[in-house]
């Protein structure tokens, strides 16, 4: 993995400073719809937090500064504050963290208390994401999520009261629902359909009661039935339905527009921020082509051109940094197309856009007069516009971002 | 000349054939047990699928009688498609008798029937054989039965076997030697051999397939092609055993194959008769036609790239093809391509699915057409195939379809929905006759047109299988014609143009429309779909767009994992053709080409 090279801004602002993310693979219980790589046997905690070190120090000679730190699942919140604070010193000691770095800790609802909050604000985290999901008991357990609604509010406001000023909910919508619970007549043209309206409306007051907190962002994450999971094996057994497209683009209109009347921005397809100022910082680099060093298992790294992940396997992760190589799983180098795709998919997918001066510096492309024909017809469907050097996809456009990708 | 039996196996589809053919060669014990490979006849994989012979075979059985003679039992494999009805007759005319095979089960077919009236044509030995006698539904009386009052054969002729068993086959065996003339003819005589199949090899050319009815023909002969007055130098004769088994020379009632440095299998004709130039027969073996392609459609390589991938495959195809034709065409919506002449819709899709399947190119068809015939103003005489060329309105004087003479025999149950079929389809002029009772024969003149398209599996349909057809193309007749486009999102599709009657247009450009709106995936914008005479829109539909396609969660790792799914799409699309700014997949080329069945 050589030093990373090029210019790897694809936005105006400049920002060019990687980040780190830190995968901590522990979970209480999984929930029924993540695929994200996480175990639920603790006693390899001690074993995981010690190779952390040294893959870390495996990395400084090659990484050196930050601006962003990460701290992501799995579930963090397992780990004790003491842990934080010995983590993110070593991570200090390894690499130059900037003066105004912003220091995320995800969070889960139940796990967290005043005295925790407290302690890793002290530490220096300054940015906490509490993975809410819902703040309605029946969605909640349908998600297999192991807290309450009421726990989710008050992990809010516990947050808030230790004097967090960058606060994040995660919320999940466009849940599947159990076909012909209530009775209904006469019968519905579509099974369900009167279970999705009610699942929409249940949607939309989990939505009011997460803007009542104000928090600085938010993200809501349309459900994906991850391959693996026992929510994806239900829906394909039949036992549950997913909304069909046409609610999916309910949900996701619905969504923007509750939030943006709230003075939320909707600047990437599932995240909203209060203000400028609030947007993941560290979540804008993997959608600006920034680099990144992932740390912990399954983690993945992108350094400009090649991108890397960990093995899946905390015993493989721990016993490979033991031996003294890198427990990198596999690795890809990005040609020139794989990286002009995802800039666009990636650019899409934000309300910025893709500039267009940097794109063609980057990518060698044209793009306004090599898609001369396409993107006028975008233009004239309401789906993209140009305006300021960008090409910004409008709402509508975001919404079909994966296609808009592929002009 | 005595030890030799010419004959071939004809039956109803599924009925056996390339079973029975498969057992015949076992038993004789051409092949091995170890290295047979099942139906070895229908040697293309498009065969061997479909369960039809496309391109006759010949395959020569060396059988010890129990008379103690060995003969030499020349198994001629027919085509089954009404496409390659001459093939067929040609292929017969090389025999003297036929093993007429019936299911046990599903007793006598329509093929069965039309088959029969072929061989009895061409004044052959006809065997019944019933097969399948294995079957727990096999009904053996009631076929028994039917060869006497459908097929007007005698019922005490037929031979009972299970191919699949091998049971009854050393009985077969013996009928064809005891009940199958001799061919007749002079060894001594002029030379005259009918070609009935070419095949291509790439060391030596073309492998002419003949049988020789009169004289010898040996290496170094020069021989003479009558049709085309085309003079060889034979290098090598033959016959057939799984493989070419070189000989001294071919006489007078063998069947074998000549190799003469014939570049092409275009340059010889099915059908032609191969004389000596030094000494040549008096005239021609009676019965050859010149098979002309009736239906017209032009082939595109999807992605433009594989245009060069498409002419080398096309010119390799066509050396094992001879009735296939081709020249370069290009269109505005789809580029560069070729123009293609096939024998009928089927003739066609082997034609697809070969260059498909074996040259490994995704192509799309334009709707095929038949080849219209214009007098212009001036007094010009214009045949239009292709909807492109299709002469300026103002211009035409007098417009012109191609009529043919349908030929069907069916069960006369079926005599009132064949003819309703029949008027559908344009069609005047019906004579009916009884040939035997129960039975009838309805010919019919109806436009090809209204035949290509899909008559034969309609007539197959409404038949239950139990009708049979055949068609000869008879004149030119005046017609009401017009030329309808198809716009997606306004940008006229060339390749969808059709040139059809004036009274079906709207039908059949709003079908057009809606199985487009069938194929084509829904996309970021609305489609309009429309089909148009001129600046007249006669049919339209709307495909809506997608509201919503992106994936949620997007961030790390999965980013690679989204451009991977993203990449896969890509390639999805490069499958497609674009339109203006719509994809149009394959699939869609070719619903809008398939028949109207409803």
């Amino acid at each position: 993995m050589g030093p990373f090279e090029g210019d790897f801004r694809n936005n105006k602002d400049g920002r060019s400073i990687p980040g780190l993310y830190i995968h901590v693979p522990f979970c209480i219980k999984k929930c029924d719809y993540c695929g994200f790589f996480s175990v639920t046997d603790l006693t390899l905690l001690p074993d995981f937090l010690s190779a952390l070190r040294v893959e870390a120090n495996r990395y400084r000679e090659r990484w050196k500064e930050f601006d962003t730190v990460y701290i992501g699942g799995g579930t963090p919140s397992v780990l004790t504050s003491a842990d934080f604070g010995c983590l993110l010193d070593h991570v200090r000691t390894v690499f130059k963290i900037t003066a105004d770095a912003e220091i995320t800790v995800e969070a889960n609802p139940g796990d967290i208390d005043a005295l925790f909050l407290a302690e890793i604000r002290n530490r220096g985290v300054n940015r906490i994401n509490i993975g809410c999901q819902s703040f309605d008991d029946a969605t909640l357990a349908l998600l297999g999520r192991r807290h309450t609604a009421g726990q989710a509010a008050e992990a809010v406001y516990l947050a808030r009261e230790a004097g967090f000023d960058n606060i994040g909910i995660d919320l999940i919508y466009g849940l599947p629902v159990r076909p012909g619970e209530s009775a209904s007549d006469p019968p519905e043209p579509v099974p369900g359909s009167s279970e999705m309206e009610h699942a929409f409306e249940i949607w939309l007051a989990t939505l009011d009661k997460a803007i009542a907190f104000r928090p600085e962002h938010l993200s809501c994450y349309q459900l994906t039935a991850e391959s693996g999971t026992s929510m994806a094996e239900r829906i394909a057994g039949g036992s549950l339905i997913l909304p069909g497209e046409e609610l999916q683009a309910r949900y996701f209109f619905a969504t923007a527009g509750a939030l943006e009347n709230a003075g939320y921005l909707h600047y990437e397809v599932s995240n909203f921020a209060r203000g400028e100022l609030f947007r993941s910082r560290h979540n804008s680099k993997y959608w600006d082509h920034t680099p990144y060093l992932g740390l912990g298992p399954a983690a993945h790294s992108f350094d400009g051109k090649r991108r890397w992940w960990n093995s899946r396997s905390v015993d493989t992760y721990v016993r490979e940094l033991a031996e003294g190589t890198l427990p990198v799983a596999a690795e890809e180098s990005l040609t020139a197309d794989q990286l002009r795709l995802e800039a666009l998919f990636l650019g899409f997918r934000t309300s910025r856009g893709i500039h267009l001066e940097s794109y063609q510096k980057r990518h060698r492309v044209d793009l306004l007069s090599e898609k001369r024909k396409v993107i006028q017809s975008l233009t004239d469907e309401g789906l993209v516009e140009i305006r300021d050097g960008f090409l910004r996809p409008t709402k509508a456009g975001m919404a079909v971002a994966d296609s808009l990708a592929l002009i | 000349m005595d030890n030799i039996r010419n004959f071939s196996i004809i039956a109803h589809i599924d009925h056996g054939k390339s079973t029975l053919a498969d057992r015949l060669i076992q038993y004789t014990g051409v092949v091995s047990d170890r290295n047979f490979q099942d139906q070895i006849l229908d040697n293309m994989d498009i065969e061997r699928e479909r369960g039809i012979t496309i391109k006759s075979q010949a395959i020569s059985l060396p059988y010890k009688a129990k008379d103690g003679r060995t003969y030499a039992l020349n198994l001629i494999d027919t085509p089954g498609h009404v496409d390659f009805t001459y093939e067929v007759s040609r292929s017969l005319a090389s025999c003297e008798g036929v093993l007429l095979l019936i299911d046990a089960a599903q007793g006598v077919q329509a093929q069965t029937l039309a088959n029969l009236y072929l061989a009895m044509e061409h004044d052959l030995t006809i065997i019944p054989v019933i097969n399948k006698i294995d079957l727990p539904s096999a009904d053996v009386e009631r076929v028994i039965e039917q060869i006497d009052s459908e097929l007007g054969l005698d019922a005490d002729t037929h031979l009972k076997c299970s191919a699949k068993e091998g049971t009854g086959v050393p009985e077969i065996l013996e009928a064809i030697v005891a009940r199958i003339p001799p061919p007749k003819g002079d060894p001594e005589a002029p030379l005259a051999a009918l070609i009935f199949d070419a095949k291509y090899d790439s060391f030596r050319g073309t492998v002419i397939h003949c049988r020789v009815f009169n004289g010898t023909v040996k290496a170094g002969d020069i021989i003479r092609l009558m049709y085309n007055n085309a003079t060889h130098r034979v290098e090598e004769v033959g016959h057939f055993l799984l493989s070419r088994e070189k000989r001294d020379s071919l006489s007078a009632g063998e069947v074998g194959y000549i190799i003469a440095g014939v570049k092409t299998v275009s340059d010889v004709r099915t059908g032609d008769t191969i004389t000596l130039e030094g000494r040549p027969c008096a005239k021609p073996l009676p019965g050859f036609k010149e098979v002309k392609p009736v239906v017209f459609a032009s082939i595109y390589p999807i992605a433009s790239d594989d245009y060069e991938d498409l002419a080398v495959s096309l010119e390799k195809y066509k050396l094992n093809d001879a009735s296939f034709i081709y020249e370069k065409d290009s269109s505005a919506a789809l580029g560069q391509g070729f123009r293609c002449g096939f024998l009928g819709l089927l003739h066609l899709d082997i034609v697809q699915e070969r260059l498909e399947r074996e040259y490994d190119l995704s192509i799309i068809l334009s709707v095929p057409s038949v080849r219209y015939r214009f007098t212009l103003k001036d007094g010009t005489l214009l045949y239009v195939d292709n909807p492109t060329h299709y002469p300026d309105t103002m211009s035409i004087a007098k417009a012109e379809e191609p009529y043919i003479r349908a030929t069907m025999m069916l069960p006369e149950r079926y005599l009132g929905t064949v003819m309703k079929l029949c008027m559908e389809k344009r069609g005047i002029n019906s004579v009916l006759n009884y040939p035997n009772p129960g039975r009838a024969e309805l010919i019919y003149e109806m436009p090809l047109a209204e035949v290509i398209f899909d008559f034969y599996d309609r007539f197959k349909s409404v038949t239950q299988g139990y009708g049979s057809f055949d068609y000869d193309l008879i004149d030119y007749r005046e017609s009401s014609l017009v030329l309808f486009d198809i716009l997606v999102n306004g940008e006229k599709v060339d390749a969808l143009s059709q040139i059809v009657h004036r009274d079906r247009a709207r039908t059949r450009a709003l079908q057009a429309c809606e199985r487009l709106k069938e194929e084509i995936p829904r996309q970021m914008f609305k489609i309009a779909i429309q089909g148009a005479i001129g600046g007249e829109i006669i049919a339209r539909t709307t495909i809506s767009a997608f509201r919503k396609d992106v994936i949620a969660k997007c961030y790390g790792g999965d980013i690679s994992r989204k451009r991977k799914l993203l990449e896969k799409q890509k390639k999805g699309k490069k499958r497609m053709k674009m339109i203006g700014n719509v994809s149009i997949p394959q699939s869609a080329f070719l619903a809008v080409l398939k028949s109207d069945t409803e």
